[in-house]
């Protein structure tokens, strides 16, 4: 009974417009039965994906889903995101450069302290060359004047020497003169005063030199 | 009606299918074009998860991007550069709406993983007006751009001219299956993915295999992640492929 019932519900789902009579035709029953089938018909058509009568609602719904979304990503998202992206870019090459200047003001600040640095220490030298001329010249006249001041007192000493050494010759003179004027005398000669000086100044001569 | 039968007698119920079935969103009533369905819903979700991401998330329009605008720009430069690489400089002027597409399929595959969801890239009636959109888009730019010159495609010159006419027919058989191809390469990744997973969840049923189960589904769901952005992502190469070949028909 109920493989034929069912057997006619199949029969009824298949025909779908002819439903309505078969249950007419069958009775209640069969209505149930149909219904049943019909259910399994809707599972055994296998991929819902091939329901052609779902068709125009999805293609209208996409259509429509897809219309907003490029609308909205051509007009507001994709402008905005290129626009950052560019101002990003525009900010790194902004800075880049910036730091380049920045190292190119290092660069001239670094030559200005080394220009003021060998300045300074050229300007030193010059000052302790200076300084030590100053220094030399005062030594150097310093040492003029002590050579002249030592000059000076050699000069005086020798002086005093020489008259020393004159005085010690003239001396000696008179003491030779004296004594081989005595020696003369004691050897019974007779003394001639001027011949006996004129003796000893000619061997003293040899004697004091 | 076996399965059924099958299914009632052990207490494991497999409609792995289900999942992909149009219902109207409000009562039982016919699916007319116009009805609100589980298309609409899940649409406007995806509308609005790249709404979400690319417009308020990058309305700081910051110089350091924030979590947001990270992964925006991240986007709009990894299809930017696809374009760029395949298509050149010309094809840039396409770039919104190839980008349309990349969101679209990217968030549409992504937000058919969520639990309970309508997977729309499911569906071949989807995918199928993309890829026919690319289709007749692309074929009618190479015909603006280049007029007649766009038969080059189909002309190799570079092969010797007695086996010409045999690529020919080569190349416009493999040029009209393109759209059909794009298509269905994206709705099956998606069918089979989802439906795998749900006939693993139904094995759940039985006590004894449900950790093993409850591993494959694990496994399957992280498997599918990575289907859903590389599906997305062939999509978008392919309309790039195909834009190139529009704007540089000779070979």
């Amino acid at each position: 009974m109920f493989s034929l019932l069912q057997e006619a519900a199949t029969h009824a789902a298949e025909h779908t417009e002819d439903a309505a009579a078969a249950v007419a035709q069958h009775g209640d029953a069969a209505a149930h039965g149909a219904e049943a089938a019909g259910h399994a018909a809707e599972a055994s058509t296998g991929l819902p994906q091939l329901d052609l009568s779902s068709f125009p609602n999805q293609i209208f719904w996409l259509v429509v889903t897809i219309l907003v979304l490029y609308w909205v990503l051509s007009k507001i998202a994709l402008p905005r995101i290129a626009a950052v992206i560019s101002d990003r870019q525009g900010a790194i090459t902004g800075d880049l450069m910036a730091a380049e200047e920045f190292k190119q003001k290092a660069k001239e600040a670094e030559a200005a302290y080394d220009k003021a640095l060998a300045d300074a220490r050229s300007e030193a030298q010059k000052i302790v060359a200076a300084n030590r001329a100053d220094i030399q010249k005062e030594l150097d006249e310093a040492i003029a004047k002590a050579d002249a001041e030592i000059a000076a007192r050699t000069a005086e000493s020798e002086k005093r020497l020489a008259e020393i050494r004159e005085s010690a010759a003239a001396d000696a003179t008179t003491v030779a003169r004296d004594v081989t004027a005595e020696l003369v005398r004691s050897f019974g000669g007779d003394v001639d005063q001027g011949a006996v000086d004129k003796v000893v100044d000619q061997r003293m001569k040899g004697a004091v030199q | 009606m076996a399965t059924e039968a099958h299914g009632e007698a052990t207490g494991l119920t497999f409609h792995p299918m289900d999942q992909f079935i149009v219902k109207p969103l409000f009562g039982d009533g016919p699916v007319h074009w116009y009805t609100p369905t589980n298309v609409t819903l899940w649409m406007a979700v995806v509308a609005l998860g790249i709404i979400a991401l690319l417009v308020l998330g990058t309305r700081g329009r910051a110089i350091v991007p924030s979590r947001s605008q990270s992964i925006a720009e991240l986007a709009y430069g990894m299809v930017h550069k696809m374009i760029e690489d395949i298509a050149g400089k010309e094809g840039l002027k396409y770039f919104p709406y190839i980008m349309t597409l990349f969101m679209f399929i990217v968030f549409s595959n992504f937000a058919g993983l969520l639990p309970k969801a309508f997977t729309v890239t499911s569906h071949i009636a989807v995918t199928g007006v993309l890829a026919f959109a690319v289709f007749f888009t692309v074929t009618a730019i190479g015909f603006i751009k280049n007029g007649a010159h766009f038969l080059d495609l189909f002309w190799v010159r570079s092969a010797p001219l007695a086996i010409r006419p045999v690529l020919a027919v080569i190349e416009v058989i493999s040029y009209f299956v393109r759209p059909v191809s794009h298509s269905i390469r994206l709705a099956g990744n998606m069918i089979a993915g989802h439906a795998v997973i749900k006939v693993f969840a139904g094995f759940a049923g039985i006590a004894a295999v449900a950790p093993v189960s409850i591993i494959a589904v694990v496994g399957m769901y992280a498997f599918e992640i990575l289907v859903a952005f590389i599906q997305a992502y062939v999509f978008t190469i392919l309309t790039c492929v195909y834009l190139k070949d529009a704007l540089h028909p000779s070979h």
